[in-house]
């Protein structure tokens, strides 16, 4: 049978986990990607996964050794599994859910989104198939994600690239990046949300 | 590697619509804590590279190349991504994860990533660098 200790390091790992411990856990990560060699940076594999599809074809950008970087799609590939094992296996005692602040949850009530006992889903409804073929699905989940494809490869780098690894190395470059990111975010949630989901 | 970061960013919640939003709204020290540890820990990680002359597994040096310090791609490629963020939710990390973690809806999330990677690929040279 499973030993005990094992059972609750899996009840332990279930619970949400705090953010000192995410945080250095995610550092860990990147120094492993270096002492291996590699780089921590998540969209360089959105160039890479264009690239292996052909599109160096149509654009120099996409003309390069992308098979040496096959190292990242498995990185890639990995954060799926992980996604799929946190998910399965490592659900916490409330489930699956978001424990945001109640100043935040009042502000999205606001906005007409409801939630039985006051419980944030970790994961939005409007993450479906179906809210797919409605124009906000749409906005969100098509304009959204062609947004993040290309300017994080127009800035050259994501959360990991450049907020993490960038900052960490002392790159000037990932600080305007990261000034960026928020300019372009706190755009989104103040201006355009009242104006998407309030419509 | 990736499987760590994926069970790290979906057990910290980092994954999640509603964080990013709360993120951006500065109503919680959460996902701030996230980036601000990874950070601190990670200058450490990086000085002690530099300090110690560390060799990676390939035998070389571990080097960290400077990055490009002209400004415009990062500001305006960074608020486009911002926005992207914030919209969507998701960065390309937890893209890949709520894939996963059974959000088939993701394919989408990141064809459309890719359609926009792909843009910018090809409009590049017309964009301010």
């Amino acid at each position: 049978m499973v030993p005990e200790f094992l059972l609750q390091l899996k009840d332990l790992i279930s619970q949400p986990w705090p953010w000192y411990v995410a945080g250095p856990m995610i550092a860990l990560i990147m120094f492993v990607l270096l002492f291996f060699g590699k780089e921590f940076g998540m969209s360089a594999n959105l160039r890479v996964m264009c690239a292996a599809d052909g599109a160096g074809d149509m654009a120099d950008f996409f003309k390069f050794d992308w098979q040496s970087q096959g190292w990242n799609l498995l990185v890639a590939l990995g954060a799926v599994f992980g996604g799929y094992l946190a998910a399965t296996y490592l659900s916490g005692p409330d489930g699956n859910v978001a424990h945001i602040s109640a100043a935040t949850v009042a502000s999205l009530e606001e906005m007409g989104f409801s939630f039985e006992n006051g419980e944030v889903p970790l994961v939005p409804e409007f993450y479906s198939w179906e809210y797919l073929f409605t124009w906000r699905g749409l906005l969100i989940i098509v304009g959204g994600g062609f947004l993040v494809g290309f300017g994080a490869r127009y800035a050259g780098g994501c959360t990991s690239g450049h907020a993490i690894s960038g900052i960490s190395a002392l790159q000037l470059a990932s600080v305007y990046a990261v000034i960026g990111f928020f300019a372009g975010g706190l755009f989104m949630t103040y201006v355009l949300f009242p104006l998407i989901f309030n419509a | 590697m990736g499987i760590l970061f994926g069970i790290t960013l979906f057990k910290a919640e980092a994954v999640s619509w509603f964080r990013i939003y709360e993120m951006f709204r500065f109503d919680s020290f959460h996902m701030y804590g996230i980036i601000f540890s990874a950070i601190a820990l990670g200058l450490v990680v990086v000085q002690f590279i530099k300090w110690r002359h560390l060799r990676s597994t390939e035998g070389q040096e571990i080097h960290f190349q400077p990055k490009d310090k002209r400004w415009p791609r990062y500001i305006i490629g960074g608020s486009i991504f911002g926005m992207g963020w914030a919209l969507a939710g998701v960065c390309p990390g937890p893209m890949f994860i709520l894939l996963g973690s059974g959000y088939t809806v993701f394919v989408v999330f990141l064809l459309a990533a890719m359609t926009g990677t792909f843009l910018y690929g090809v409009l590049r040279k017309r964009l301010p660098h």
